[in-house]
C-alpha cells in the first residue's frame, strides 16, 4: 500500500526551536531515509521551497493567469513529503512516528493513502 | 533486449528448476538465486544468437553452478563453506517439477511477510526480473531490489530448509502458498487491466504457477478450486472495463465477451474437485463464479444456488465480506429489504464498517428499494472511502444518475 507522508511546516513553530533542536530534526530525516530505504519501503522524498516562491496558474477565457504566492494563505504549509510503499496502514503510522517532525510540539505528520488506478468491480 | 518468445517461455519454465537443483546441491538460497539470474541473462543473450542448446536445463545448471562456485572462491571468508560444498556429493537429479513446488514452499515461508512472499515467488519461481516486478507493483527498481534481497536474507535467518514440508504441516503451508498466488492474481487482476498487458502480467503469472501446483497436487481440492476461481474470474477480464476505462459491474457485462475456454475449464475443474475432495473456501468461491458463468444473461442467474453457496461459505469460513455478498444474492431472491436487513447485522462489525463496500452495496439495495435520497448518500459515502480511482468514478456516476430523481 502506498502512502504520502506529508510534512506540514509551521514557520512560527520552526523559528521557536533552538539551533540544536533544528539540527536534531535534520539529522533525524537522514536516519529515517536510511531506515525506509534499507527496508525497501521508500519510493521518493522531496523537500519543497518556501511558499513565497510559489505561483498559482489559472486558465481563464483560454488564457493562463499567473499569480505569485501560495495557493492558500495559511500559517501552515506543505514543507515536504515522503512517498512510501508498505505492508499496511499500521506500518505507515509506525513509520510516520519515526519522522522527527512528529515529535516537535506544534507539528505533525499527515498520513494519506494513495489511490490505485483500478479496483474490484464485483457487485 | 528482445528475447525470442519460445526461449523466453522456456527460460521462465527452467529457471526455478535450475534454482532447485542448485539449492539442493549447495544449500545457499540467496547466492544460488543470484547465480541463476546471471545464467538466465547469459542464456537470453546467447541462445537467440547461437541457438538453444540440446539440453537447455543442463546448460543452465552448469553455467549457474560455475557462477556460484566462482562466487564462493572470490570470497576468502567463505573458504570453509566452499570446501564443504565441494565435499558434498551432488544429489541425484530428482524430477524437475518437484523442485519447483519445493521452491514455492520455500518462497512462501511463514517467516516472511505477505509482500515478501509475493515478490520472492515472482522472482525465484516466476522467473521475473527485478525490473519487471518493480514495474508490476509501481515502485522504483531499487526499492524492489532491496525488498527481494531482504526477503532472501530472512529466509536464511529463519533457517528455512529446501525440502517439502512434513505431512502434518503440509495443509497449513499449502494454504500460505495458495494465498500468495491468490494475492498475485488479484494484484494483476485489479491493477493491470489497462491497455498495457505485457509479459509481467501478474494475473497470468499466477494462473501459470497455479497450474503447476495443481499438476503436482491433482488431488487437492483447494488447489483445484483456486485455479478454477482464477480462470473463471480472468474469463471476465475483457468485459469488466468499458471503452473509457470505466468499471462495468457484473450485472451489466456483455457475457458474450467472457472467455468461453476459461469458463469451461474452470467449471470442469471445480465440479470435479467438489465431487471428490473435502469442501473449501476456494472451491465455493469458484462454484459461485461458475454459477454466474452458467447464466447467459444476468437475469438468468440461479440466485438460489448463489445464495446457498454463500451460506455454506459463511459457515465454513465466516467473514463479513461473505455476508455482504450473500446480502446481494438474498436481495435478488427476496427483494432489497431482505438484503438491507442482513446488511444491518454488519454495522457493528469492526472488520468491515469502515470499508467502502458496505455503503456501496447498501446504496445499490436502497436504489432498488426506491429510497433515492438514502441511496445517494450511501453512494457518496462509499465514493469517499474507496482507495480505487476506477471504483470512485463508478460510484460517483451511480450517484450522478440519482441526482434529479431525489427530493
Amino acid at each position: 500500500m502506498k502512502f504520502l507522508l506529508n510534512l506540514h511546516m509551521n514557520p512560527a513553530v520552526w523559528d521557536s526551536l533552538t539551533e540544536d533542536e533544528r539540527n536534531e530534526v535534520m539529522t533525524g530525516h537522514g536516519a529515517f531515509m536510511e531506515t525506509v530505504t534499507k527496508s525497501g519501503e521508500m519510493i521518493t522524498t522531496q523537500g519543497l521551497a518556501d511558499p513565497s516562491q510559489s505561483a498559482v496558474v489559472r486558465v481563464r477565457g483560454g488564457q493562463p493567469v499567473v499569480t505569485d504566492g501560495p495557493y492558500l494563505e495559511a500559517k501552515e504549509y506543505l514543507g515536504g513529503f515522503y512517498l512510501i510503499d508498505c505492508e499496511s496502514r499500521d506500518r505507515a503510522l509506525e513509520l510516520a512516528a519515526m519522522i522527527p517532525d512528529a515529535k516537535v510540539e506544534g507539528l505533525g505528520v499527515e498520513v494519506r493513502p494513495v489511490m490505485f488506478a483500478d479496483g474490484q468491480p464485483e457487485m | 533486449m528482445t528475447i525470442e518468445p519460445v526461449a523466453e517461455d522456456l527460460l521462465r519454465e527452467l529457471a526455478p528448476q535450475v534454482l532447485g537443483v542448485l539449492v539442493r546441491r549447495y544449500g545457499q538460497f540467496e547466492e544460488a538465486e543470484d547465480a541463476v539470474q546471471e545464467a538466465v541473462l547469459a542464456a537470453a543473450v546467447q541462445w537467440p544468437a547461437e541457438g538453444v542448446p540440446a539440453n537447455p536445463r543442463g546448460w543452465l545448471v552448469t553455467v549457474a553452478a560455475r557462477r556460484l562456485i566462482d562466487e564462493f572462491r572470490s570470497d576468502r571468508a567463505r573458504r570453509d563453506r566452499e570446501a564443504d560444498a565441494a565435499l558434498r556429493e551432488p544429489e541425484p537429479d530428482v524430477p524437475d517439477t518437484d523442485d519447483t513446488l519445493v521452491l514455492l514452499f520455500l518462497c512462501c515461508h511463514p517467516a516472511l511477510t505477505p509482500v515478501s512472499q509475493t515478490v520472492l515467488t515472482l522472482r525465484a519461481v516466476g522467473g521475473l526480473t527485478t525490473a519487471e516486478i518493480a514495474h508490476a507493483f509501481l515502485v522504483p527498481e531499487n526499492t524492489m531490489a532491496v525488498r527481494i534481497s531482504r526477503a532472501k536474507q530472512r529466509i536464511k535467518a529463519a533457517g528455512a530448509r529446501f525440502a517439502m514440508p512434513a505431512p502434518e504441516e503440509l495443509r497449513e503451508r499449502l494454504d500460505v502458498v495458495l494465498h500468495v498466488l491468490y494475492l498475485i492474481f488479484n494484484e494483476g487482476y485489479t491493477a493491470s487491466s489497462g491497455p498495457e498487458l505485457h509479459r509481467a502480467d501478474l494475473a497470468h503469472e499466477a494462473i501459470r504457477l497455479m497450474r503447476m501446483v495443481h499438476r503436482q497436487l491433482p488431488g487437492d481440492g483447494e488447489a483445484a478450486g483456486l485455479l478454477a476461481l482464477m480462470l473463471l474470474t480472468d474469463a471476465r477480464r475483457a468485459a469488466r472495463v468499458g471503452p473509457a476505462g470505466e468499471l462495468v459491474p457484473l450485472a451489466e457485462q456483455d457475457r458474450s465477451r467472457w472467455d468461453a475456454r476459461f469458463v469451461a475449464e474452470g467449471t470442469a475443474l471445480v465440479e470435479a474437485a467438489m465431487a471428490t475432495a473435502p469442501l473449501g473456501p476456494y472451491q465455493l468461491q469458484a462454484a459461485i463464479a461458475a454459477t454466474h458463468a452458467d447464466a447467459a444473461r444476468a437475469e438468468d442467474t440461479n440466485w438460489r444456488q448463489v445464495h446457498l453457496l454463500y451460506r455454506i461459505l459463511e459457515r465454513i469460513a465466516p467473514n463479513p465480506m461473505v455476508t455482504l455478498n450473500r446480502a446481494v444474492a438474498l436481495a435478488e431472491l427476496e427483494g432489497p429489504r431482505a438484503g438491507l436487513t442482513l446488511l444491518s447485522t454488519l454495522d457493528d462489525d469492526d472488520r468491515i464498517n469502515g470499508h467502502h463496500r458496505l455503503p456501496a452495496v447498501r446504496a445499490h439495495l436502497l436504489e432498488q428499494a426506491g429510497e433515492v435520497e438514502a441511496a445517494l448518500e450511501n453512494y457518496r459515502n462509499a465514493a469517499r472511502r474507496t482507495l480505487s480511482l476506477t471504483e470512485r468514478r463508478y460510484l460517483e456516476s451511480r450517484a450522478a444518475r440519482l441526482i434529479g430523481r431525489s427530493g
